[in-house]
């Protein structure tokens, strides 16, 4: 048992019942459906602003880029422009590859000893997972958009055209079920955040650095990914009484439609949840990934002179100090002197 | 080292499984003999007018601290959080994945979880969150929050002594986390307190003092450079008259000093001044050495971004006084990782200088054009690429060669393929180590940043053992009998490292083989390389 993941589940299993609860019991309705999202959305873009800010104001006075292959140097020597960038266009390249592509995990290895001898073998599913937990995500936050636009914009309708391409149906004389199109977002990112959260549990090492602070963001989103196809495929939530609300929300008239029942307001209260703990979290990978001094500086330390604004005058040895008191060995052995 | 286990019962040490039973915060650090350097030597300290000098020992309890240490620690991380946004960035953005793992040699060689980069960069950040989050402050240790303590402290002490800044992990970062930032800024908070190591702080003050590391005055440093001629004569039979501290030279040339004073960096050495003396005769080109900026290397890199700069100054102040047209610098890892990526922020403009074109082939070096240092790897791949060196590349037949990328030119500027193409067009017989243990992906001496003294001999040999594993691959298949490196504390501790796990591997410097091959005008036959060793088919000449 380990007290970190046991913690963190507890307090989304906490989340869960108060939202729960709270619709069906206390009939907190407005505050879950409405006081919360504003609020979390509020903690959200001024905390996520407040901490960029802050990285922001710290400066940058070495230029310090890890170089992951050959510089630019004489014409015969090939430089490799991704991973060792002298421009900003390489620059622009690398972080490219590095946020869409995640290109630094791809490296990843794995060590084995054995019998005296290393060896490094491939390891490519955390890239992978990590990959596939990204962008399902993103589909499945902007395919929700359809909740606070209408129209429906066109580019969404498509996506959830080529996300949905999967159906189940079930035709028979007796029976015949059809489930709503399956998105195959939702069920990768629920796989991929179990792939996260299983290697955090099996994996020995990994365990060993786990903090409650790694286990709660894996939680959470999978109580938003379960919550989501519960509602869409079991419970069969109310879409038209939910988009009222999101619509609402948007338009800044909020309003509690009737029929809408507790699951959808834990999953509302999860995703805020998620929203207004980001800043406060190592979640901020999402900004801080744009801003390390590593990854986004061209390696042209030798031909451009980067400035550090806090650089100050320090003691120094001078030269005329040091023959001060070596002089006279100087002299004994040649060495030429500027004061005989 | 008659503590040191034998190679087998280390490697049998190394168990990757993290303790069951407890938390790592839970777990006090033990200092443990062989893994760690003695403490800074107050003389050394007060010679530098850094803080806190005094007679301490990691083995005491007590550590004789100011009173107000914790006050100074909190104060000087919240002054770096400001001046570092790779500092502030790094302790905010890790999710913790664990990539960086089993990519640190000390990891990898010790099996201690707190050498996992990510723990490493964990002691840090647990007193970050304590201090200046709001989330640490309010969740405590289920943020990952911890108070500063003494035992802390003590963590950080032996963790941070235990990285050489290689920044193997940051390659495999998927934010480029770098752990050399991490454990640089962990030892400026150190240094603070008057916690430093004495394989730094005393060549610190050497340095400051004498020119060099190594406490070398200008006239040892000439007879140094003496005892070289003489046996550069015997084997060529040529006299050579090297320039030192010679204004007007059109060249300015600094190399660490490890090299002009222990074997087998000395034979690099030599190397540099057949080449210099050739390019001397040949071309009337006259490089000057220096008594006054006698190192390369800066041990004050491993100290504080101040001390380096203090160190750093010398080799600008020297280029202007001799009024030379630019620098040339030698072999060696972290003295390039501060020229490439810190020398002309520090202590530039070099307005001075002249843009760096090499009076031989009349190569612009464009990518020094503003630091103007040119590096020797460079400046000698060149002359080949134009054809300007004589060479009889028979004369290193007898050597089967790798080559190890040292981790600052790899990882800290990129230098990769310029020596491979010296080497090849050098010497016959080249072999690469497997592509993980390379170019960028490197494995690291396990001696760097400061921790190639003699009492850590443990630690060093673990740390190098994913290195020297690589080694033993490459002697096995292809007889590799000689590691080529380009930094002088790797050919200050790979004689050790592979004495202890390949002994049949040799080290030398890319210079002492392109000096074998190179061929002095009215030079006599040569009967052995630089090593006075037989060269093939003069064994019996050798032996007169």
């Amino acid at each position: 048992m380990n007290v970190n993941y046991i913690f963190s589940l507890i307090v989304v299993v906490v989340l869960f019942l108060l939202a729960y609860v709270g619709v069906e019991a206390a009939g907190l309705q407005v505050f879950f459906g409405v006081i919360i999202p504003y609020l979390a959305l509020v903690i959200f873009i001024v905390g996520f602003f407040y901490r960029v800010m802050g990285w922001a104001r710290s400066t940058v006075p070495f230029r310090i880029p890890t170089t992951c292959g050959q510089q630019e140097s004489l014409p015969w020597i090939k430089q490799n422009k991704i991973d060792n960038p002298s421009t900003l266009l390489h620059v622009l390249v690398r972080m490219a590859l590095e946020v869409l592509l995640f290109r630094s995990l791809f490296r990843n290895s794995r060590m084995e000893l054995k019998n005296s001898r290393l060896s490094y073998k491939l390891e490519i599913w955390l890239w992978l997972f990590s990959l596939a937990f990204h962008y399902s995500f993103l589909v499945v936050l902007v395919r929700h958009l359809r909740f606070f636009l209408e129209p429906v914009p066109f580019i969404i309708k498509q996506i959830e055209v080529v996300d949905g391409f999967f159906r189940i149906e079930f035709v028979s004389e007796v029976l015949t079920v059809g489930l709503p199109g399956i998105y195959i977002s939702g069920l990768v990112l629920l796989a991929a955040v179990t792939f996260l959260f299983l290697r955090r549990i099996f994996i020995p090492q990994v365990r060993y650095i786990s903090l409650a602070a790694d286990y709660f963001p894996l939680f959470l989103i999978m109580g938003i990914a379960i919550t989501g196809i519960m509602m869409r495929y079991f419970t069969k939530v109310d879409v038209v009484g939910v988009k009222e609300l999101t619509l609402g929300l948007a338009t800044f008239h909020p309003t509690i439609p009737e029929g809408v029942g507790g699951l959808f307001y834990v999953h509302l209260f999860f995703v805020s949840t998620l929203f207004a703990y980001f800043p406060f979290s190592k979640l901020m990978h999402l900004g801080g990934v744009f801003l390390s001094p590593t990854r986004n500086l061209a390696n042209n330390n030798r031909a451009v002179r980067h400035i550090n604004p806090w650089n100050y005058p320090v003691p120094v040895h001078t030269y005329e100090e040091y023959e001060d008191e070596f002089r006279e060995k100087m002299v004994g052995v040649g060495l030429p002197v500027e004061k005989e | 080292m008659k503590d040191l286990p034998k190679p087998d019962g280390l490697v049998s040490m190394m168990d990757h499984m993290p303790p069951k039973d407890k938390g790592w915060m839970d777990t006090p650090v033990k200092i443990r003999k062989g893994m760690y350097c003695y403490a800074s030597n107050p003389k050394s300290v007060k010679y530098l007018g850094l803080p806190y000098p005094r007679e301490w020992s990691p083995m005491d309890d007590d550590w004789k601290l100011p009173e107000n240490w914790k006050e100074i620690i909190s104060e000087g991380f919240r002054e770096r959080l400001e001046r570092f946004r790779s500092f502030k960035i790094f302790m905010d953005v890790c999710v913790r994945c664990g990539a960086c793992a089993d990519k640190c040699h000390f990891f990898i060689g010790t099996g201690d979880p707190k050498n996992m980069p990510v723990l490493r960069a964990e002691l840090l950040r647990s007193v970050y969150r304590n201090d200046f989050t709001t989330a640490g402050k309010v969740l405590g240790k289920f943020a990952g929050a911890r108070e500063m303590t003494l035992d802390v402290l003590k963590e950080w002490w032996y963790y941070f002594f235990q990285c050489t800044e290689c920044r193997r992990c940051s390659v495999f970062c998927p934010y480029g986390i770098d752990t050399a930032e991490i454990t640089i800024m962990g030892r400026e908070l150190l240094n603070l307190i008057g916690l430093n190591i004495d394989w730094i702080a005393t060549p610190v003050a050497n340095c400051y003092r004498t020119g060099n590391h190594l406490g070398i005055q200008p006239h040892a440093f000439k007879d140094m450079m003496d005892f070289f001629v003489d046996e550069i004569e015997d084997i060529t039979g040529i006299r050579l008259a090297p320039s030192i501290n010679k204004k007007g030279a059109d060249i300015l040339f600094i190399t660490p000093s490890g090299d002009v004073f222990a074997d087998p960096g000395t034979y690099t050495c030599m190397g540099y001044m057949m080449l210099f003396h050739y390019l001397k005769e040949k071309f009337g080109i006259d490089i000057t050495w220096s008594t006054y900026a006698s190192e390369g290397g800066n041990f004050g890199f491993f100290t504080s971004h101040e001390t380096m700069k203090r160190l750093n100054a010398k080799m600008y102040a020297e280029a202007k006084r001799l009024g030379v047209k630019w620098i040339l610098g030698g072999e060696c890892g972290h003295m390039w990782r501060v020229i490439h990526q810190y020398m002309d922020t520090l202590n530039g403009p070099a307005n001075f200088l002249e843009e760096p074109v090499s009076p031989i082939t009349g190569t612009k070096f464009e990518n020094a054009k503003s630091t103007k240092v040119v590096h020797i790897a460079e400046f000698t791949s060149d002359l080949i690429q134009h054809d300007k060196l004589d060479l009889d590349i028979s004369r290193n037949d007898h050597l089967k060669v790798t080559f190890h990328d040292s981790c600052n030119p790899a990882r800290g500027m990129g230098l990769l393929d310029e020596p491979r193409h010296v080497i090849r067009n050098v010497c016959e017989h080249f072999y690469e180590m497997p592509p993980n243990t390379i170019r960028e992906q490197t494995f690291c001496c396990g001696s760097g940043a400061g921790l190639n003294a003699g009492e850590d001999m443990e630690l060093r040999m673990a740390g190098g053992f994913p290195r020297a594993n690589a080694v033993k691959y490459v002697h096995e298949k292809y007889g590799v009998n000689m590691m080529a490196c380009i930094c002088a504390i790797d050919r200050a501790a790979f004689p050790d490292l592979m004495s202890y796990w390949v002994p049949e591997v040799d080290i030398t410097g890319i210079h002492e083989l392109v000096a074998n091959a190179l061929i002095l005008p009215g030079e006599k036959e040569r009967s052995t390389d630089l090593r006075s060793e037989p060269l093939p088919g003069m064994e019996d000449e050798a032996d007169e």
